[in-house]
């Protein structure tokens, strides 16, 4: 039955090709021998051709020997769920690759001051000519020449609107090149000119010790010249000798250095009394002396050296300035600080927890409260904590935990017609707004303090009939001596060494007295001080020395009324601030807004005025402009795919260039001028 | 030193007043004044005899023209105004009442239908046309004239769904009589029939249609959901999965291959046009009615449940939704993107349209009427102005996406003074006072009432929550989040 179907098969293929191929025909006769044999046929068989055939052939071959090994049968194929599902997993992921591409537009857009909408919006403003008429030809024998001219100079006809050489060099420098070129021009000039201007200034300078410096190193400088070209050039050399002498011989013909000027007569008086003005007297002469001597040799270098060390400015003078801040000239001329010394510097400073202060009309709370709130929003945190998201999820936006965050709409049976009902309103709210608030929100806070306060004072009030509080505090505790039964000796002899400890760890510490002095401080700050509002010169004579009258000073000095007593004037043992004032406080906020992360940095915010009484015009528009701009009658189109395509393309490009780069070099070479001067003061 | 103005006054006004009488003070005094001042002056001139003389460039003062502004100078000094922080709040406060007082959202009614609305239509190219479905027929509405424009009785019982061909040319609508069927846009001439230039008769009732942005092809949903090809008359995909009817579908309007419908498994369900299967699909606690993608960011859409919240999702993230939004009182029915991405609007079965900033929890606005029933459909309009909804009673409402905006086009200076105001009211947003004027807004008292007592509720079972979780042992009661709350599964 095999061999028959087999058979078939191969006419069949036969026929159908309908191709002479010498292949097809040898393995039919093949076929047809083993079919005349009338033996069945085996894998074998087949394969035993294939062994003939060279290497290309052996993998399968390889397979076909696994399979006749292989006696197991397969495995069934999955179920049709089971194929479904996998499908769909394969496409989930794939759709949702394909579908991240988009996160960084996304993240852009969120983080974006300004959108503008419709996005694709095309340049507005007159089109090129060249883009209106593009199918226009040229027709009069003028225009024609015209066109000929155009064309001899290269000049663009029609689309490309920039000529050959423009698209070659706007192809050769990118925006960015262009821009790190355009800054390293500046910085350039920047330089050259702040050279310029210290040149100016070295001109000014009236310092006759400076310009002695610096005549002494150009002549140094000179000689060194002078020494070389002795050993290049001899000729020219002997004809600076000639200048040199010449100079001498001017010199000496003017009779500089001598005791004749005006601040060596000055000098003269002074010696007397004056070591130095005596020195300096010498050593005039003895450059007076050197002047005069005819000259055969330059002057001895040693002896150079030597005053040199005395008279010359400290090296850092000569360098090339060290530039703190590269783009701002004035930071130029600031000695940068010791790094060693910024570090300890820091060291000492710990880093300066502010007090939380919230609010615009400046007004201060007391420490200790605030700590206290700061624990209470810390446990707040803690439980909140367990409500946060799973960290395996990015954050898609500042999604706010549902049940905690507060509504963001005061809904309620009042409506709002007029302004009037809006300045009710606001009534309502200052009487009945504040309380609710707070002891829903931050339980410990001021209120419960004061009220803890207040019942602790009752109590006390109770009490007082039979102690003084004030003495309590002040009265040293009586020492009561009690024979102590050793029950377990390490532990007390654990507990002594622990006492001694903390004994000498608080030793100068009166804790007391440091309370009750800071309770007379702010009762202190608390009392009304007297107003002076004299004024000198009114209805008298004024002047130096001259004090206004006593009848006047005691006219315009304004006491003020004596405030409420203290709540703790009773209250030996506590401090109850009494800067909490509650008109204000019911105009404040209470609590640190969201984005925010510190109260300094919403103070700040709060702190900067916008509008333009404060601000320049375009200050003003930077700061005020709207987060959403839309056209009016304009339709938005969903985002397009271009757009995601656009913003790849800026990604690529953007950060290649390499700005360090170009300072590197610079900051090397820096360093090695540092290592030189070290060097030269060693 | 001479201050150069004194000197000039002195020259000047002196011969003046010699002659003539001068009305504010008395002649005598006058000139007493000055003989004093030129006194001043001569012994100045002896003192030193330099004189130094104002000299200013008239071209930093004098107009060109009598039509340019005068130019004002002003100094920034700080310390010549002072107060900065008061006073901006002041102006803060006040900005916020004013935009309280004029915040009048409703702007007109369309009515006309004879039965509830039950569907709307934006169209792609024109701004000012609107098609609606009622449950009856269908209507084509020019919004600027506020007037209907042609009628057209494209179904028997219901319109399910409608939706305008990306070339704003024709739309196709869907039907409870099993039919789809593809209208021209305009209007058809006298004495020509209205006719629909295709109808396809299926097998079950459609429930919604939605089409592709760019290509010919449209999807629709019933008892499967259904890709066709406008050329053809069978659909040239169906997915199913498990599930036998789908509420609502719509294409991604950016990544245009990706589809996404709502079923009533209490499931939504994610697809690729290009694939055999569908992708993922979450279910819920409860059912959602409709969906919209963020027309801005590929990957976020928003769907309407009956819990009476809104859930946005990540669809690569559908284990739990990312944001979730409360507020309603009621099921939400629909809901749909503003253009820029920014915000959504959803219309509830409570009368009641919200407006949501799209990743915050609660809403910043509430739109209702007295007349205003069950809202089914809502619209943002394609320019981010305006908000239509579609509600039970027959009428078509026309709101503004933000209710004291000042509409038409407004002069550079008006410009400029609301962006200053809706800065500093952004400002000091957090200042109590200000924040209790800006969020305050009126609710009917049924509405206020409901929500009342679902806080309560609320409330009341998150205390018993914390009671039981602090009466067993640590640890067996694990904190669900809200988020993680409405989601059962995600099935892949």
């Amino acid at each position: 039955m095999p061999c028959a179907f087999i058979k078939f098969c191969c006419q069949l293929v036969c026929e159908k090709l309908n191709v002479c191929n010498d292949r097809i025909r040898k393995s039919k006769m093949c076929f047809d021998n083993k079919l005349s044999e009338g033996d069945k046929i085996n894998l074998s068989d087949l394969i035993g051709t294939l062994d003939k055939t060279p290497s290309a052939l052996i993998k399968t071959k390889k397979q076909l020997k696994n399979l006749q090994h292989n006696q197991s049968t397969l495995e069934t194929p999955l179920t049709r769920k089971e194929t479904e599902r996998i499908q769909r997993e394969v496409a989930f992921e794939k759709t949702s690759k394909e579908v991240s591409r988009w996160q960084s537009v996304v993240l852009q857009n969120q983080k974006a001051e300004q959108l503008v909408f419709p996005l694709n919006q095309e340049p507005s403003g007159p089109k090129r000519i060249e883009q209106v008429v593009a199918g226009w030809k040229a027709q009069t024998p003028l225009e024609q020449e015209i066109f000929s001219l155009l064309r001899m100079n290269k000049q663009p006809l029609h689309d490309p609107v920039l000529t050959p050489t423009e698209e070659a060099s706007l192809r050769a420098m990118s925006l960015e090149e262009a821009k790190i070129r355009r800054a390293e021009l500046q910085k350039a000039r920047v330089l050259q000119s702040y050279y310029e201007a210290k040149a100016k200034r070295e001109r000014k300078i009236k310092s006759k010790k400076y310009h002695r410096v610096q005549k002494k190193v150009m002549r140094k400088e000179y000689l060194k010249q002078f020494d070389e070209m002795v050993k290049t050039d001899p000729a020219a050399a002997l004809e600076e000798l000639k200048k040199m002498e010449l100079s001498r011989m001017k010199e000496r013909m003017s009779l500089k250095h001598q005791n004749s000027g005006k601040w060596a007569k000055s000098k003269a008086i002074m010696a007397k009394y004056d070591d130095g003005a005596r020195k300096a007297m010498q050593k005039q002469l003895e450059v007076n002396k050197d002047l005069t001597l005819k000259l055969v040799i330059p002057a001895d270098e040693d002896e150079e050296d030597e005053e040199e060390s005395a008279e010359t400015l400290p090296d850092f003078v000569n360098d090339a300035e060290h530039i703190l801040d590269q783009v701002n000239p004035w930071m130029r001329g600031k000695l940068s600080t010791d790094p060693m010394v910024q570090e300890e510097s820091n060291r000492l400073d710990p880093p300066v927890v502010r007090p939380r202060e919230l609010g615009t009309p400046g007004e201060g709370r007391d420490d200790q409260e605030e700590d206290e709130e700061q624990m209470e929003e810390t446990e707040e945190e803690a439980l909140l904590r367990g409500f946060e998201e799973r960290p395996d999820q990015p954050k898609a936006g500042p999604g706010v935990g549902q049940g905690e965050s507060p509504a963001l709409l005061e809904e309620g049976l009042v409506r709002v017609r007029t302004l009037e009902d809006v300045e009710l309103l606001s009534q309502d709210v200052s009487a009945s707004d504040p309380a609710p608030l707070t002891t829903t929100q931050t339980p410990g806070t001021e209120e419960t303090d004061t009220q803890s306060a207040t019942q602790q004072a009752d109590k006390k009030r109770k009490r007082k009939k039979m102690i003084d509080p004030n003495e309590v505090l002040t009265k040293e505790a009586k020492v009561i001596k009690m024979p102590l039964a050793p029950t377990a000796v390490e532990d007390v002899e654990g507990k002594e060494e622990q006492r001694v400890i903390i004994k000498e760890a608080f030793a100068g510490d009166d804790v007391i007295s440091d309370f009750l002095k800071d309770k007379r401080k702010q009762e202190e700050a608390g009392r009304p001080k007297v107003i002076d509002l004299t004024l000198p010169g009114w209805g008298e004579w004024g002047g130096l020395g001259l004090q206004p009258s006593r009848s006047k000073r005691k006219r315009f000095r304004v006491k003020v009324a004596p405030p409420p007593p203290r709540q703790d004037q009773k209250l030996p043992n506590i401090i109850i601030s009494e800067k909490r004032d509650s008109s204000i406080a019911a105009h404040q906020v209470c609590q640190l807004p969201f984005p925010f992360e510190n109260p300094t940095q919403f103070e700040r915010t709060i702190r900067s005025p916008v509008g333009r009484t404060w601000n320049t015009q375009n200050t003003v528009q930077k700061i005020t402009a709207p987060k959403v701009v839309t056209q009016l009658g304009a339709i938005i189109e969903p985002i397009a795919r271009e757009y995601l395509i656009k913003d790849n393309r800026q990604a690529v490009t953007g950060p290649s260039i390499n700005l360090e780069s170009d300072q590197g070099p610079q900051k090397k070479r820096r360093s090695q001028q540092k290592k030189k001067h070290k060097r030269k003061k060693n | 030193m001479v201050s150069p103005k004194i000197f000039s006054q002195s020259t000047n006004t002196l011969p003046a007043n010699k002659g003539g009488y001068c009305p504010q003070h008395p002649v005598g005094e006058v000139t007493r004044k000055h003989m004093a001042v030129r006194i001043i002056l001569l012994f100045i001139h002896i003192n030193a005899m330099k004189v130094k003389v104002l000299s200013r460039n008239p071209d930093d003062y004098v107009r060109e023209t009598k039509l340019d502004i005068q130019r004002v100078p002003r100094n920034y000094d700080p310390s010549l105004h002072p107060f900065e922080v008061p006073r901006e709040y002041t102006r803060a406060l006040n900005a916020t009442k004013l935009e309280r007082v004029f915040a009048k959202p409703f702007l007109a009614s369309l009515d006309g239908h004879r039965d509830g609305v039950n569907c709307m239509a934006k169209h792609p190219k024109s701004l000012s046309t609107m098609l609606s479905g009622s449950c009856d027929g269908e209507v084509v509405w020019n919004l600027t004239k506020r007037e209907c424009v042609r009628t057209l009785q494209a179904h028997e019982g219901f319109v399910r769904g409608m939706v305008v061909r990306f070339c704003g040319t024709s739309f196709f609508t869907v039907g409870d009589d099993k039919t789809i069927k593809q209208w021209k846009m305009e209007t058809p001439g006298y004495g020509e029939e209205e006719e629909p230039l295709n109808t396809i008769l299926g097998k079950s009732v459609f429930t919604s249609i939605d089409h592709h942005q760019k290509e010919g092809v449209f999807v629709t949903c019933g008892q499967q959901v259904d890709i066709w090809d406008e050329q053809r008359s069978s659909p040239i995909r169906s997915f199913s999965w498990g599930v036998d009817s789908f509420s609502c579908v719509r294409f991604n309007p950016v990544e245009t291959e990706l589809l996404a419908s709502c079923a009533s498994d209490r499931s939504i369900v994610l697809y690729d046009m290009r694939e055999a299967t569908p992708l993922k699909k979450v279910i819920m606690n409860m059912r959602s009615n409709t969906l919209c993608w963020n027309p801005m960011e590929a990957y976020n859409f928003t769907c309407s449940n009956e819990d009476y919240n809104l859930y946005t999702y990540d669809m690569r993230y559908l284990d739990k939704p990312f944001t979730v939004h409360m507020d309603h009182v009621s099921a939400v029915l629909d809901v749909d993107y503003s253009p820029t991405g920014k915000e959504f609007v959803s219309a509830s079965f409570d009368k009641t349209i919200r407006i949501f900033p799209k990743d915050s929890g609660h809403s910043r606005e509430v739109y209702h009427t007295k007349r205003m029933q069950h809202v089914i459909s809502i619209k943002w309009s394609s320019d981010n102005k305006y908000i239509l909804s579609a509600s039970d009673e027959m009428n078509i409402r026309l709101w503004k996406a933000n209710a004291a905006e000042k509409l038409g086009l407004l002069a550079p200076r008006e410009k400029a003074a609301v962006n200053y105001s809706q800065k500093l009211k952004d400002k000091f947003q957090h200042h109590p006072q200000i924040r209790r004027i800006a969020r305050h807004r009126h609710l009917p008292k049924s509405i206020y009432s409901q929500s009342k007592e679902l806080r309560v509720m609320k409330e009341a079972r998150r205390r018993k929550e914390r009671n039981v979780r602090k009466h067993s042992k640590p640890g067996s009661m694990p904190v669900v989040t809200e988020k993680e709350k409405h989601v059962v599964t995600v099935v892949k």
